[in-house]
């Protein structure tokens, strides 16, 4: 028996009375009145007559403003409509997402012309073989890039660079002719050899390009290496190359530190797989289970079952005593004995399941990745869960090349480098050296569709299209190629860089005929080059010369890693968020503002640290400490300082303190601290934290010794977990255990039943339904469809992909980071991220719950009855309608609302207020210039037109996508057929690559929401059910794969017993 | 030999019987019947008597073939197919710069319906009368004008009388010798002014209300457009579908103004306004229809006198003014509308084929919508052959229905009331 304890923040875990009295203001502020109380409302600054003129004034001004005039508006049509475009009507394209060799199948919506949402690419589509990818999901960068195609900072035209020094600036070159002539000149002029630099290239025509361009050497650089796994799967004997990951195979994951869900390799994939095991059959239940080994809290971590903690610098050392383990050796060099017994546990539970069980490792040392192939080789891993019959083609950068680039630069042979897709000034661990060796290259041209670190250093810049604009081909592994096709002209004077280099080697057609003319020649004609265009995928088998396991290079590794030196001290990890990633999402508002699935911090990077180095270093004791010490931290926004010191860098940044640390590890996220030209939602946020990377012969290092300090001094970090607070209701968050869940199957029937016996008991007392005794409000008919949906908690991750999925669809604002301190978020859905720990020790962490939150749509919502003018009021098909056009703005329905999930415009954030200086808050606040830049003409062409803009004053929330739930509709009515199941989805939904979300009519007996509630009886229940405010939105407990018997589960069967538990203190 | 006369005599029986016969076939063609073909496939680029996108209809069967009406059908059911083997039909491609549109589902019995409302569409007639829909409009006038003045009339006796009364009443009063106080003017009458500000406040109140609600709203509106475009005489007159120049009513939420080239599919050939009855705009100034056209001429780039030259890539797209504005937080779509629920254009748009200048004919006010969503009954399948097969899932209806607890479905009852059917 064990006790366990959820919560969100450490107020919440101490308990402090503060955060107890924050919890009762649904909006926490100050209303902005002043001197109410000591002068008396004639001295104050705005007393009463002043009100009444202003009140008078702004009447009559609305008056005038609203009948004076009415605009005439134009209607113009198309000179010459195309014939397959329809106004109003939306077409889907399958192109593909393609950035720094992450490559995502998707579909794009475009609307009257303009791409404004990315949906996964549905696997069903005639012609593709479902076996070989297993896509249709995205992730929140996948979501958030359709906003990157608006982006008011994109280069606009080709330039050079003129002037030196200071007097630098870069001057427009008018045409791509004389663009072409001056780069020609100047390669001409510039001896020695030409050089590529890019990040992955998979695109097969593109490496054709690269190739025939006579004396060009290709150099190819991730801004996160993988070169340590390259290189140790050559070592190993299967060639410089990254295997298939099969993650729904395997039975047992274990991870040492690849954040495979957030950021390793190709997430939405591994998601999707890792999810297949994730999901439960009731009647026989079984799970995968994952172990996880890192230093820090990791997104992927957070899911795992069993979590050990271990220095980054001892993954080696881990991975070798795991490798002797399922050697059947013991476990030597571990000192840490409840990390050594992890190890000997996942090696048993490795060994058991032979075969059907897989190790991924996060590192980037050659020999750390050595010794887990040997482990994967051992576990019969090898053409079970990992196929190296389908290498993939995600990363190919290898380090060691691109240091010779330098070296080559540096020393005066390299006369021409042309960069795409990369960004080293920024990403290399030495930036100095690279920036100083490029200024040694004669002819440096870029190829950017932004000024970044590294483009700005160049001589000249020709953009590049958005993959939006562009036509191409990306083959995320051997014998699939995902195409990519245009779905707007490009906006702005940009080229695709193949076409450059295509002029520039001779040839003079552009890359979209040249493209066209392979593929049609490949494929055999142009219809069959039009029908893979339209299923955007083809799949070829290649027999693919797979190599087989050799443990020659075991022992050098086994050598190398036990012989090096062990660090004592802090250590510093640097990783991505599943948003920012490696820093192409930092110049994207939507991605900057959606919080980090462990941290819930938005706008920044901040150090996350161990609640052991918060109470040594900062003297913050969140572990049994005062209360006024967690008021401290928790309560205000203004977070410590720690100065970190590496070598000669040292950055200060504010800490966070995350449970589940190692006590002597920092985690900082890259992606940060970016130049002022890459725009305004870059600029100035968060420190860069690439200056911490290093390099060993091994490869790239992420993980370094570093020295901490307190700066003496707080900044404050924009978090979102603490805005909203359930009050201690237990009944939110309902996880458990798989051997609990086996031995007490029915809790959560059992919960239910005692309501309905308690509250739904007629008055005769023979009948029993909670839904209509539970209340004194009559029911009222749902005659037609009644919507409804299912959350799974057990395939939710955190990875926010649903939550920037919102944003596009449903015209989400961004608030800025300003409004995010002030608790003005706008996000309909958020994910709410619950620590599970020992009641005693919030350090010691079983598990994490991520819960996506959005209206729930109550059949019996207290919202509704709170509004003084009927603004929201529910719908025949069980949705809690909200009308902007009605609301006047009193968030009594926010206040009433248990699941906090209704959000105020405070300010007008998206321009559509009638005075256009409604933005303009002298008074209480200035909106952050990001809400500006959102506004920009061209930023609101991603708007949805069939959704409203809602302008400043209203309360918005949750539609349940409504306007996809009438098309959907329309287009049954329209054939005159019943919907069918499955037709309508929500924007959430398709976002989601794990499938955790299920939606549709409850009143269709054969739907999917019907049959995953009914198949699901033991872990489907509703959040605060006992409100009787009937929920629409289902939730599946989340389950951990562990032995551990939670008896203290019962207690939710009995609120009067958790009352008892409140008074003793704890739950 | 008589037998053989005998045959003879029995052969032309039958076929005097059978010429009969085909004559009573034919003259069962059905002529309304062919108009409605006629309207709902051909009228878009054929007209009878006049050369439109197509050749002129009239005469036909003298024409090619096309006195054979399996020949007929063949062209019309697949005009690529015949065309293939035919000249005649490749010179009119030739003349008229593209081909048909296919209709596959038009049968031999539309072909003779067709050729009977041709032929007789084809005889001159006198010209319809026109405009018998305004009597009635203008009787209501008349009838509440009626009303006023009766009501103005018996208002000014009764004051009348109340003033006969008073002074009858001050005259016996003086003759009885009752002392009256010195009279308050009625204008100094507090009870006067009292009554008279409850009046002002109430009718000032109503007024300002009314006004207020009344902001933002156009009925009547009528701009006038860069082309003087009559509704009347394509839509009325010529009897053009809707839908041919609006046809994404059906598919989108926008009914959308046609583009420059859906305008020169028929304006490529009538070149002229001629025939019609005389234009006028709202202020009385006579519109000379060809002119208008050639307005169209100079957004499309189009040399009347050197037709084959025409390049629709250079067309300028018509900025027409638009009239029917909702607000930006409602959602209407035509689709819904047109398409799911039937409703005919003219219900919101009013008679619109009647109309020379279009103008907003409804408010367009929630109000208005809300009642027409009160009233209006959905396409429900009420038995399997009939409706939309949408609301087979509203099994409670469907139960009502058969017990008489209702006899209709109307948007109402399928929550067309909800506020979030149009706002989100």
């Amino acid at each position: 028996m064990s006790q366990k304890k959820y919560w969100q923040s450490f107020g919440e875990v101490n308990e402090s009375e503060q955060f107890a009295k924050k919890q009762q203001d649904e909006f926490r502020e100050e209303l902005p009145f002043e001197g109410f109380d000591d002068k008396g409302l004639l001295d104050a600054k705005a007393p009463r007559r002043d009100f009444l003129k202003y009140l008078g004034f702004s009447t009559a001004a609305a008056t005038i403003a609203a009948g004076c005039t009415i605009p005439v508006k134009k209607a113009i049509p198309f000179a010459n409509r195309p014939e397959n475009i329809i106004p109003g009507v939306a077409q889907y394209y399958a192109t593909t997402f393609v950035q720094e060799g992450d490559v995502v199948p998707v579909l794009a919506k475009v609307r009257d012309g303009r791409p404004i949402k990315i949906e996964g690419r549905p696997i069903n589509i005639e012609g593709a073989d479902s076996t070989m990818l297993t896509f249709a999901g995205t992730s929140a960068r996948v979501q958030a890039s359709v906003l990157d195609l608006y982006d008011t900072h994109r280069l606009r035209f080709p330039q050079q660079r003129v002037g030196t020094g200071a007097e630098a600036r870069f001057e427009e070159v008018p045409t791509f002719e004389q663009f072409d002539k001056l780069v020609a000149d100047a390669m001409q002029s510039a001896t020695g050899k030409k050089v590529l630099l890019t990040s992955t290239i998979n695109s097969p025509t593109t490496k054709t390009i690269i190739a025939a361009y006579p004396g060009l050497e290709h150099i190819e650089y991730d801004a996160v290496s993988y070169s340590g796994m390259l290189l140790a799967n050559k070592a190993s004997g299967f060639g410089t190359a990254l295997p298939s990951y099969d993650f729904a195979a395997a039975k047992v994951v274990v991870s040492l530190g690849a954040d495979f869900l957030g950021s390793w390799l190709s997430p939405v994939e591994f998601a999707k797989g890792y999810a297949v095991g994730r999901k439960i059959d009731e009647k026989n239940p079984s799970m995968s289970k994952h172990y996880q080994f890192e230093g820090y809290l990791s997104m992927t971590g957070a899911s795992a079952d069993e979590r050990f903690v271990c220095r980054p610098s001892e993954t080696g050392l881990v991975a070798l005593a795991l490798l002797s383990a399922v050697s059947g050796s013991s476990v030597e060099g571990i000192k840490d004995a409840k990390l050594k017994a992890g190890i000997e546990k996942v090696a048993a539970d490795l060994l058991a399941n032979k075969g059907a069980s897989l190790v991924v490792c996060g590192s980037n040392d050659v020999n750390v990745q050595i010794v887990i192939n040997a482990i994967n080789n051992a576990i019969g891993s090898y053409g079970k869960t990992i196929d190296w019959g389908k290498p993939v083609n995600y990363r190919a950068g290898i380090d060691s090349k691109f240091e010779q680039l330098i070296v080559d630069m540096q020393a005066g042979t390299v006369g021409t480098i042309m960069i795409y897709g990369t960004n080293p000034a920024y990403t290399y661990h030495n930036a100095e050296a690279f920036t100083s060796a490029l200024n040694n290259v004669k002819v440096s041209i870029s190829f950017n569709e932004r000024m970044d670190e590294t483009t700005e250093r160049c001589q000249f810049v020709i953009p590049s299209h958005h993959y939006l604009e562009s036509w191409g081909d990306a083959a995320p592994k051997a014998g699939v190629v995902s195409f990519i096709q245009p779905t707007i002209y490009p906006l702005f004077k940009t080229r695709a860089f193949q076409t450059s280099l295509l002029k520039w080697s001779g040839n003079d057609t552009s890359y979209e005929e040249y493209f066209k003319k392979e593929w049609i020649k490949d494929l055999g004609s142009e219809a069959a080059f039009n029908s893979v265009l339209q299923v955007g995928l083809q799949e070829k088998p290649t027999p693919v010369s797979t190599g087989s396991y050799s443990g020659a290079a075991l022992a050098g590794a086994a050598q190398a890693i036990t012989t090096a030196p062990a660090v004592t001290g802090t250590e510093l990890i640097v990783y991505q968020k599943a948003s920012i990633g490696t820093g192409t999402g930092a110049t994207n508002p939507w991605l900057q503002e959606l919080p980090d699935a462990i941290s819930k911090a938005t706008w920044g990077n901040y150090a996350l640290i161990s609640m052991t180095m918060a109470k040594e270093l900062l003297d913050v004791n969140l572990l049994n400490g005062t209360e006024k010490e967690s008021n401290n931290y928790e309560y205000y926004p203004q977070k410590p300082v720690i100065k970190i010191t590496v070598g000669k860098k040292e950055i200060e940044l504010p800490v966070l303190v995350i449970p589940g640390m190692q006590s002597n590890t920092i985690a900082v996220a890259l992606g940060y601290g970016r130049s002022e030209k890459l725009g305004r939602t870059a600029a100035g946020i968060g420190q860069n934290a690439y200056v911490f990377t290093s390099r060993t012969d091994n490869g790239t290092v992420y993980n370094t010794v570093a020295t901490v300090a307190d700066a003496k001094r707080k900044e404050k970090v924009a978090q979102m977990q603490i805005h909203n607070s359930y009050e201690d209701r237990v009944e939110v968050v309902r996880e458990t255990t798989l051997a609990t869940l086996k031995k007490h199957p029915s809790v959560i029937p059992d919960y239910r039943h005692h309501l309905e016996e308690t509250y739904g008991k007629s008055k005769d007392g023979l009948t029993t339904d909670f839904r209509s005794e539970g209340t004194l409000y009559p029911t009222h008919d749902q005659p037609g469809i009644k919507w409804g949906m299912n959350i799974d908690m057990n395939a939710c991750y955190g990875c926010g992909a649903c939550v920037v999925a919102c944003h596009a669809e449903n015209n989400v604002p961004v608030v800025g980071k300003s409004e995010v301190l002030r608790f003005h978020d706008m996000h309909w859905l958020r994910i709410d991220r619950y620590f599970v720990s020992d009641a005693n020790n919030p350090d010691e962490l079983k598990g994490v719950v991520f819960q996506p939150m959005m209206c729930q749509h109550c059949d019996n919502a207290p919202c509704e009855n709170v509004c003084p003018v009927a603004a929201t009021n529910h719908s025949s098909e069980g949705i809690n309608q909200m009308t902007y056009n009605r609301c006047i703005g009193t968030r009594y329905c926010a206040n009433n609302c248990p699941y906090k999930v209704r959000r105020f415009n405070w300010a007008d954030y998206t321009g559509a207020d009638s005075f256009p200086n409604n933005r303009d808050q002298q008074l209480v606040g200035k909106l952050d210039p990001v809400v500006e830049q959102m506004n920009d003409d061209l930023t609101r062409m991603v708007l949805n037109p069939d959704v409203t803009v809602r302008s400043r004053g209203v309360i918005e929330k949750c539609s349940f996508c409504f306007q996809r739930l009438q098309a959907a509709k329309l287009e049954a009515k329209k054939a005159g057929r019943p919907l069918q199941d499955g037709e309508a989805k929500t924007a959430c939904q398709t976002a989601c690559a794990s499938n955790a979300i299920v939606f549709g009519n409850v009143h269709d007996a054969s739907s999917a929401i019907n049959a995953v509630r009914a198949n699901n009886t033991n872990r489907s229940y509703y959040v605060l059910e006992q409100l009787h405010v009937l929920p629409n939105v289902s939730y599946l407990a989340k389950v951990r794969n562990t032995d551990e018997i939670i008896e203290s589960d019962t207690h939710h069967a009995a609120p009067a017993h958790e009352a008892t538990q409140t008074q003793a203190g704890h739950h | 030999m008589m037998s053989q006369k005998a045959a003879l005599k029995h052969l032309t029986a039958f076929l005097f019987s059978l010429l009969i016969l085909s004559v009573s076939i034919s003259s069962a063609q059905d002529a309304a019947a062919g108009k409605a073909v006629f309207m709902s496939k051909c009228a878009s680029c054929h007209n009878v008597l006049k050369k439109a996108t197509g050749p002129a209809l009239a005469g036909l069967e003298e024409r090619h073939k096309w006195a054979d009406h399996k020949e007929l059908l063949a062209w019309i059911n697949n005009p690529a197919a015949y065309m293939a083997k035919d000249p005649y039909t490749q010179g009119l491609k030739a003349e008229y710069g593209s081909m048909m549109t296919a209709f596959p589902d038009v049968t031999l019995q539309d072909v003779g319906n067709l050729v009977a409302y041709i032929n007789e569409a084809a005889k001159p007639v006198p010209a319809a009368a026109a405009g018998t829909g305004d009597a009635s409009q203008g009787g209501d006038n008349q009838n509440s004008v009626l009303f006023g003045i009766i009501s103005l009339l018996l208002g000014v006796i009764a004051l009348i009388l109340m003033q006969v009364n008073s002074n009858l009443k001050k005259l016996s009063d003086q003759s009885e010798g009752v002392v009256l106080p010195e009279g308050i003017p009625f204008w100094r009458n507090k009870t006067n002014i009292a009554i008279l500000s409850i009046v002002f406040f109430v009718f000032g109140g109503y007024m300002v209300a009314k006004g207020a609600i009344g902001l933002g709203r156009q009925k009547d509106y009528q701009p006038v457009q860069p082309i003087y475009y009559s509704h009347k005489v394509h839509a009325g007159i010529n009897q053009i579908n809707c839908l041919y120049c609006h046809g994404s009513a059906e598919q989108s939420k926008h009914a959308a103004i046609p583009s420059v080239n859906t305008c020169m599919n028929c304006h490529k050939a009538i070149q002229a306004y001629e025939k019609g009855p005389k234009l006028f705009d709202e202020d009385g100034n006579e519109i000379d229809g060809t002119a208008e056209i050639q307005k169209l001429y100079e957004f499309a780039g189009f040399d009347p006198n050197n037709s084959n030259k025409w390049d629709p890539s250079m067309a300028k797209p018509i900025e027409w003014i638009k009239i029917h504005n909702l607000p930006d937080h409602v959602y209407f779509s035509h689709a819904q509308h047109v398409n799911a629920g039937k409703v005919q254009c003219q219900s919101c748009h009013g008679e619109i084929q009647a109309m020379d200048e279009v103008k907003q004919v409804s408010d367009l006010s929630m109000g208005w919508c809300i009642n027409c969503h009160r009233e209006t009954k959905v396409q429900f399948n009420y038995d399997s052959t009939k409706g939309n097969k949408f609301y087979s899932i509203y099994e409670k209806f469907h139960n009502d229905i058969k017990s008489g607890k209702m006899d209709s479905v109307t948007v109402k009852d399928i929550g067309g009331l909800e506020c979030q059917k149009c706002h989100y």
